[in-house]
């Protein structure tokens, strides 16, 4: 068990044709993951690299290969419509890698999905990696990972990529790891995520990274005080921000108090979260949870 | 992006959104013309993308052509210092003249997107010309909250339900549902991420008129705002975030002496709390950006460096995409085109780590070496 992607995983890339959907698809094979379809509007019936079938749309990839997990790496002003192509034809999960799409976009797209059983990750994110069934569905570097039973859920890109680090250094393997995205409208959020994780039976606990921003922290942690069963350690970056200034993710940026780090944080802590007091105390906290769990 | 009030106030206008008359002006003959158009009373505001104007003598109230001018020539082509500025301040080129208003209420008005609901928010208050931020810190329960389903968009009956909760008089009560819509519409249409009228005046006439506006357009929108691109100020920007901008970097400028050259928005983060942590202060906020080649990590380093209160540089990449021995090379080619050898904390994960170690062990630079952020935190207070 995993969350979001396992060994069933049948993944259609769109934009496979791409420079970046290319080269990512190719790591992704090489980790293992179940590649069985590309799509690319007008290169349908055409063969990538002599092993992957491209289709002209979504829909035909499902009926053909029963492609049940989405992979996009479409430019910005197309996404939106590549995301919805694919939940209008029943993808599962939707991993979205693409950075710069519009808010407005992202609001229609949002109201979509809240209709359909679509899960959608990011986007801007790195996407979602199952180490324990070679699934990885995103940009992530793979080697860094190890099966085990942290979940790892964060906001950030190469900041998750740091905690993955920590943690197997220290021997920790990882059961699933999503990045949610750095945007202000997305698609799952730390609940939704969390809910996930809580439920699935190679889970022990979750390391949760947060950043400034929106109040999607403070959202997990009412959920995680009411509903967590499993210990969370958190960790919210941003601390040294200024207000009002864009730090690189479109949706990092203090607009009021309850964005800031420090508010965010005292809400995790609140709703029993173990604090990670800095970025260089990520493995060292998800351990001593660890070890207190197994004695 | 951000806008100039004046700015803002035309894409209001043209979306019926009433606003005072009035006009920019960029010299103070131009100020005193103006003025005098409007019959020698008025009030004359600097156009700054910050804050707190008011209070650091930016706007004032004339009561003739003379007064207009003189308080003009003492303002166009000076800097401007708010508390939302650096001590530096921001320039002024322009000021908007415009009639005086009298003033029977002060209410606020705006339009955010909100992450939890993913849908537009209209947000109102009786509490006018304040932070509204002070408002939902003071009194919470008076801040009016209308969430707008992006399926149907804006309705009458939300822009009356605020009108009422305003307690505005029955005869504002359409007016102001129609002008709601219509910064609704102009919201939607001009890809906003904040429209923020603060005061919206009732008039002792009885009239609303958007007395001050504010508007920030989406940045990842731009592609399909083109005409809006021309409102563009880079003047109001910090000089070097305005040239990492054209680059396409991700630089934000902090007080700190530890300049940061990191991959990721989420790890540029950490980094600069990590130096916080460390006891010292970070120089700035950093994104390179994952597809970046060398041109693009010389570029970041040279920015960096121009920033006369750097005196070391923490390079914190994690190779992915974008592979150390990349980086590496663009801090090298960055401190010899500028002739200076800062002291260099590096610490290079991933893709072509040691290549890009290589790189700047045999570079001569002044560079020490982290495996971990724990060993990055102990190198910067070394």
């Amino acid at each position: 068990m995993s969350i979001l992607v396992d060994a069933n995983t049948r993944v259609v890339v769109q934009g496979i044709t791409g420079r970046e959907g290319g080269n990512h698809a190719r790591r992704c094979i090489e980790y293992g993951t179940n590649i069985v379809a590309g799509v690319t509007p007008g290169r349908g019936g055409t063969l990538w690299e002599d092993q992957v079938p491209v289709y002209n749309t979504v829909a035909q990839a499902v009926s053909d290969q029963q492609a049940n997990v989405s992979l996009i790496f479409v430019p910005a002003p197309f996404a939106g419509d590549a995301i919805l192509e694919s939940a209008d034809a029943g993808v599962g999960v939707v991993a979205c890698i693409t950075e710069g799409i519009p808010v407005r976009d992202m609001i229609s797209i949002a109201e979509y999905l809240k209709h359909s059983s679509t899960q959608l990750i990011g986007p801007n994110c790195p996407g979602v990696i199952t180490p324990g069934a070679n699934c990885k569905v995103g940009i992530m570097p793979g080697n860094i990972h190890t099966a085990g039973n942290v979940g790892v859920v964060s906001r950030s890109g190469t900041l998750t990529y740091e905690a993955v680090q920590q943690l197997s250094t220290l021997g920790i393997g990882q059961s699933t790891c999503v990045g949610i995205g750095g945007d202000s409208v997305s698609g799952m959020s730390f609940v939704d995520v969390l809910q996930r994780f809580n439920d699935d039976e190679d889970t022990d606990m979750v390391v949760l990274i947060g950043e400034i921003g929106g109040t999607k922290e403070q959202e997990a942690a009412e959920f995680i005080s009411s509903n967590m069963k499993k210990p969370v350690a958190g960790l919210v970056v941003g601390a040294s921000a200024p207000p009002g200034k864009r730090m690189g993710h479109a949706g990092a940026i203090i607009t009021g108090t309850a964005a800031r780090a420090s508010e965010k944080a005292k809400a995790l802590a609140s709703a029993g979260v173990v604090p990670i007091p800095t970025p260089a105390d990520i493995g060292r906290i998800a351990q001593e949870i660890y070890s207190g769990m197994t004695k | 992006m951000k806008v100039h009030e004046y700015q803002a106030k035309s894409i209001l206008a043209e979306y019926g959104v009433p606003t005072p008359n009035g006009s920019v002006a960029t010299t103070s003959k131009e100020v005193s013309s103006v003025v005098n158009s409007l019959g020698g009373k008025a009030v004359v505001k600097a156009q700054v993308h910050a804050g707190g104007r008011g209070k650091a003598g930016g706007v004032k109230l004339v009561s003739s052509p003379e007064e207009a001018e003189s308080f003009a020539e003492g303002l166009i082509g000076k800097q401007i210092v708010t508390f939302q500025t650096g001590p530096e301040g921001v320039p002024v080129e322009k000021l908007l003249v415009e009639e005086t208003i009298g003033v029977e209420r002060e209410l606020y008005l705006a339009i955010v997107v909100d992450g939890s609901t993913k849908r537009h928010v209209i947000i109102a208050s009786q509490s006018g010309g304040m932070e509204i931020e002070e408002v939902a810190a003071a009194t919470p329960e008076k801040i009016l909250r209308v969430i707008v389903d992006p399926n149907v968009g804006y309705q009458a009956y939300q822009g009356r339900r605020i009108a009422y909760g305003l307690e505005l008089d029955q005869s504002q009560v359409r007016p102001a549902a129609d002008l709601i819509g219509n910064l609704y519409k102009a919201f939607v249409e001009r890809d906003c991420s904040l429209a923020e009228i603060n005061p919206l005046v009732v008039t002792s006439e009885g009239n609303l008129l958007a007395v001050d506006a504010k508007i920030n357009i989406d940045d990842d929108a731009m592609f399909r705002q083109q005409a809006l691109e021309e409102m563009r100020d880079s003047s109001q920007e910090d000089q070097l975030e305005a040239e990492a901008t054209t680059y396409d970097i991700s630089y934000v400028k902090l007080d700190g002496d530890v300049g940061c050259l990191v991959n990721g928005a989420g790890l540029a983060m950490a980094t600069m709390d990590i130096i916080l942590a460390a006891g010292a202060k970070p120089a700035n906020f950093l994104d390179v950006g994952g597809s970046a080649d060398v041109e693009k990590c010389t570029k970041a380093v040279e920015i960096i460096l121009a920033d006369s209160n750097v005196s070391r540089i923490l390079v914190n990449i994690f190779g992915g995409i974008l592979s150390c021995d990349t980086a590496a090379q663009g801090v090298v080619d960055a401190c010899k085109n500028k002739g200076v050898n800062p002291k260099l904390v590096a610490r290079l994960l991933g893709s072509n780590a040691d290549e890009g170690k290589k790189i700047l062990e045999n570079s001569g630079l002044n560079v020490s070496f982290a495996d971990t952020l724990t060993e990055v935190a102990e190198r910067l207070t070394e």
